[in-house]
């Protein structure tokens, strides 16, 4: 028998790690995964809190939402980092400054 | 198909279209229009059919037609929306569904649709023309198509759209939905010719100046919410109880009750989208649009629905008062400012000379007549006029856009330069144009309130008397005056358009307009004139009861209060609205039958300084640019801009790196030449790295804005557990 | 220590360390193959959930379509990655401050919460998702179609946003 709070320690831990992934990574293609990994980490939450006190169908819609919004905001970011890439050969961020004051 | 089925999907035809033209059918012109107008047309026969229908039941405002779904499943509570038909939502979709099809109609004729394309136009300006050869081998300039055909049908379509969902819906919350969509709307129709600075101007002044409104109307929404738990229409307004509570209730505002403090709030949305002042200042500018979307926003749809609202709240905005009492405070200041703004707006279209500005002022006019019928309690009053000046503001507006298009083609004729919007270089065009002339008099004559025949006339007579029996002397006189000068104006736009002999060679090539701008303005002309005698008083002379009243009796249904008071019959009104409606219109007749070209305008020889003043609109917008914009401007612009930002925080930057540069140049001098170099050098190394590692906050790179978002929450919910939970 | 914590010990370390060399790696190569096992451990995770539906979800959608993604666009991409200095920003410890205190903030709330221990199991040990539920949930008009209709536009302006994005037009270099 697994105790809920290890899943919710876990879901923490790779919360965070993804965070420093978005916020620590120069090339925006490792900010994406960092991303990725965050959105992973909600999902155990969501799930852990599904299989451990809620059983109705509720937190797996979210899960379901959370999957189409993954999959929605990749499609659009890497879309988004060839057009940068096409246009200003590069994929780090900062230097893309065409909006800075 | 039930028919809740049926009313549900009223709406959906144009936003389909919308979707349609926008996504797949932008290049097809043909094949754009087709849609939008095919859509239209769906939902008229949809409205038609659902109007038969309502009529059939005997008990409508008892027993509407409604039918709901949750809408967001949110906790135990969910949001529901609906629809509901009851005879104010009858009358209403009748003259929406006809005006907008009339619009779609005459829009394929108003933007040449068919023509060559022209060879210096580009989307976002007016098309110039084109030159063809004609089969003679004769050169000729011809009007050109709209760069941007398509896009305009996909605009008016999602418009319409707004207006619908407006209509049948039964909650706020639905309805602001279908407000903001045609507040979105209006912007970008206003702006469609967004390449010339003034529309670009005009569509964001239209914006901006309704959002004011729209942000008071959001907070009323949001207080009859929270006062009642609801936003649903029958849930409030047709329940006693709620209503008596809320009349009761004192707010913490001014010691308004909640119903007048709920119906003020509301009442300030209308302000900003029925142009009533001192929000009024968009809607004349709002002409710079095409004039499709001037008849479509200045009379079937957008400001309409301000009046509407306030039509909708009206048992909200009267709880509490009985016919014949005292008005309440928030009823004051609903007439007081549409009684303001009835006789405000008339003396300001006295001295425009733009066709398209005079039936601006004019409608900014009418919708305060009512406004100013709503305020004096006379409900059924205010929705006739919604009506008719629905009708036959459409037909002026899509007069007036015929007009201008047979002076542009006269212009094009003759190749002179001048204005083929102004009303001076017209004149005999009754002779050239003789379909739009017919058409444009039933109208005019109609906005007058010509006694008898016309719509305009019996509806202004029950707002006079409603006023009148009311016993508001004010108003009454007030808005006498008002349709005095209704009258006048709209007899001097007759005259200087389409009577007398033509002032310029341009007028005298003018041709008639084709047959897609006609055939609205026929249909038009029809209703403007029939309307009227749905609502013929009972006890009128002569002629009362040959028509039963059935207006009256239908829409009189929905109040709970209807029948109680039986307001005695008095012919002042009567001779009152029979004096100002001829009066006006022979003293128009009189004063501009002899204008020649290049005379000065008789008022303005009369009245010399003061008709400056008029012409200039009381120079309110000159006073809102000195007490609102320029004092905005000053604010970004001289004070944050340049004091704080570029003085106070790069002073403290500055200030900070010059303090460091000066203490690392003193320990440089003092400790250096008197204790250890390399100490002097390590410390003012170090003040110049902080100095750049303050300057790191403003680099404008994502991944430090996010740490820092980071480290702010952090401190809140530091803070929060501190303060909160400790 | 049953079997079952084993596993989840032994699921949740691989996930972790690869998860922390997907952010640290200086090659994005690595990092992103690295992500396919982070991924891949989280989707045991979901089973020892008994989430099983959600786990072929995980494998098909996140390995198999988001992380596919991420490893095309990183070859397209390569010419111009630089591996010869580190992947991340000089101030990296600033970053993995904020990681941290989030962690350490997320975990001590998480302990304040007395009811922990004795939460047990809603859901029966050998059933998984009530995926005829969820189906109905998902197109029931009073459950959540509108969500669910949203979420299919959503996708559709993103495949069309991404074509149009991501599409080479004429007239540029």
């Amino acid at each position: 028998m697994i105790p809920l709070s290890w899943y919710l320690i876990f879901s923490a831990a790779l919360f965070s790690i993804g965070l420093f992934g978005v916020l620590a990574r120069k090339n925006v293609i490792g900010m994406l995964m960092g991303v990725e990994l965050m959105l992973n980490a909600v999902n155990i939450n969501l799930l852990a809190f599904w299989s451990y006190l809620y059983a109705g169908v509720n937190g797996l819609v979210f899960v379901a939402i959370v999957f189409v919004a993954a999959a929605a905001e990749v499609a659009v970011g890497l879309a988004l980092i060839i057009s940068i890439y096409r246009r200003k050969r590069t994929v780090v961020p900062d230097e893309v400054d065409g909006l800075r004051g | 198909m039930t028919i809740q089925t049926l009313v549900w999907l009223i709406p959906l035809p144009p936003l389909l279209a919308f979707g349609l033209i926008v996504l797949l059918t932008h290049r097809r012109r043909k094949l754009s229009h087709g849609l939008a107008i095919g859509s239209a047309g769906v939902s008229w026969l949809a409205s038609m059919l659902v109007i038969i229908q309502a009529l059939r039941m005997p008990k409508l405002a008892q027993t509407p037609i409604v039918s709901d779904i949750a809408w967001l499943p949110l906790a135990n509570d969910p949001i529901r929306i609906g629809i509901l038909v009851d005879p104010l939502t009858v009358v209403t979709l009748f003259f929406v569904s006809w005006t907008v099809l009339m619009i779609f109609i005459y829009s394929v004729g108003y933007h040449n649709f068919g023509q060559p394309d022209g060879e210096h136009d580009r989307p976002g300006l007016p098309p110039k023309g084109a030159h063809i050869t004609d089969a003679n081998g004769q050169a000729q300039h011809v009007p050109s198509v709209e760069p941007m055909y398509s896009r305009f049908f996909a605009l008016i379509s999602l418009f319409a759209f707004g207006m619908y969902l407006l209509v049948v819906t039964d909650n706020l919350l639905t309805l602001y939905i279908g407000w903001e969509v045609m507040g979105l709307c209006s912007y970008l129709l206003i702006g469609f010719w967004y390449a010339k600075p003034s529309a670009r101007d005009a569509g964001m002044k239209a914006f901006l100046t309704t959002r004011i409104g729209d942000v008071f109307m959001l907070l009323g929404l949001a207080a009859l919410y929270q006062v009642t738990g609801t936003l649903n229409f029958r849930a409030t307004l047709a329940n006693p109880a709620v209503l008596g509570e809320l009349a009761a209730a004192t707010s913490p505002v001014l010691g308004l009750s909640w119903a007048g403090l709920i119906a003020i709030l509301l009442f300030i949305g209308t302000i900003g989208k029925s142009a009533q002042f001192p929000l009024h200042v968009w809607l004349p500018d709002a002409m710079e649009g095409p004039t499709p979307v001037s008849a479509m926003i200045h009379a079937a749809t957008m400001v309409s629905a301000g009046v509407y609202l306030m039509v909708r709240f009206f048992p909200l905005l009267t709880a509490g008062w009985q016919p014949g009492e005292a008005l309440t405070p928030a009823m004051q200041v609903v007439a007081t400012i549409g009684t303001f703004t009835a006789i405000f707006a008339a003396v300001i279209a006295l001295g425009q000379n733009d066709i398209k500005r005079v039936l601006a002022y004019s409608t900014i006019s009418q919708l305060g007549f009512m406004l100013a019928a709503v305020g004096v309690g006379s409900f059924v009053a205010a929705a006739f006029h919604l009506v008719t000046h629905a009708f036959f503001k459409a037909l002026l507006f899509l007069g007036s856009g015929s007009v201008i298009h047979g002076m542009e083609h006269g212009v094009m004729h003759t190749g002179e330069h001048l204005d083929p919007q102004d009303m001076r270089n017209m004149g005999g065009l009754r002779r050239t144009m003789p379909l739009t002339f017919w058409t444009f008099l039933a109208g005019g004559m109609a906005l007058a309130g010509f006694p008898l025949v016309t719509a305009g006339f019996w509806s202004k007579d029950e707002i006079l008397a409603g006023a009148f029996n009311g016993g508001n002397w004010v108003v009454f006189v007030t808005l006498a005056v008002a349709a005095l000068l209704t009258a006048f104006y709209t007899m001097r736009l007759i005259t200087l358009t389409f009577l007398g002999q033509p002032r310029t060679t341009a007028a005298g090539h003018a041709q008639e307009s084709r047959r897609e701008m006609t055939l609205p303005l026929a249909v038009l002309a029809f209703f403007s004139v029939t309307l009227g005698w749905v609502g013929i008083p009972q006890d009128f002379p002569l002629i009362g009861g040959i028509l039963p009243n059935w207006l009256d009796e239908f829409l009189g249904g929905m109040l709970l209060t209807h029948g109680e008071a039986a307001l005695h019959h008095s012919n002042i009104p009567l001779w009152t609205s029979l004096i100002v409606a001829l009066g006006g219109l022979t003293l128009g007749w009189l004063a501009y039958r002899r204008q020649a070209a290049g005379q000065v305008d008789i008022l303005e020889r009369g009245l010399g300084p003061v008709y400056s003043l008029i012409q200039n609109k009381f120079y309110v917008d000159e006073l809102y640019s000195l007490v609102f914009i320029r004092p905005a401007v000053w604010v970004s612009e001289t004070l944050v801009a340049k004091w704080i930002d570029l003085g106070i925080l790069d002073g403290i930057l500055h200030g900070i790196a010059n303090f460091g540069l000066w203490l690392g140049r003193q320990l440089l001098r003092w400790i250096d030449l008197l204790v250890i170099t390399n100490t002097g050098n390590a410390v003012a190394s170090g003040t110049g790295k902080f100095g750049g590692w303050l300057r790191r906050f403003h680099t404008g790179r994502i991944q430090q804005y996010m740490v820092m978002a980071m480290f702010l929450l952090i401190l809140t919910g530091v803070l929060f557990y501190a303060l909160v939970l400790v | 220590m049953s079997g079952m914590q084993i596993v989840f010990l032994v699921a949740a370390a691989i996930t972790l360390v690869s998860a922390v060399l997907v952010v640290t790696l200086r090659r994005t190569m690595s990092s992103a193959l690295l992500l396919v096992l982070t991924l891949l451990g989280v989707s045991v995770l979901f089973v020892l959930l008994q989430a099983q539906f959600f786990a072929v979800v995980q494998v098909l959608i996140y390995i198999g379509a988001v992380a596919t993604l991420i490893l095309f666009v990183v070859m397209l991409t390569r010419s111009v990655m630089d591996t010869s200095e580190p992947q991340v920003h000089k101030n990296w410890w600033l970053a993995a401050l904020v990681s941290l205190v989030v962690f350490v903030a997320l975990v001590v709330t998480l302990s304040s919460w007395q009811a922990f221990p004795q939460v047990q199991r809603a859901i029966p040990a050998d059933s998984g998702e009530n995926l005829a539920a969820l189906g109905k949930a998902l197109v029931d008009p009073n459950g959540f179609a509108l969500p669910f209709e949203v979420a299919s536009i959503l996708l559709v302006a993103t495949m069309i946003g991404a074509v149009y994005i991501a599409s080479e037009r004429k007239g540029e270099e």
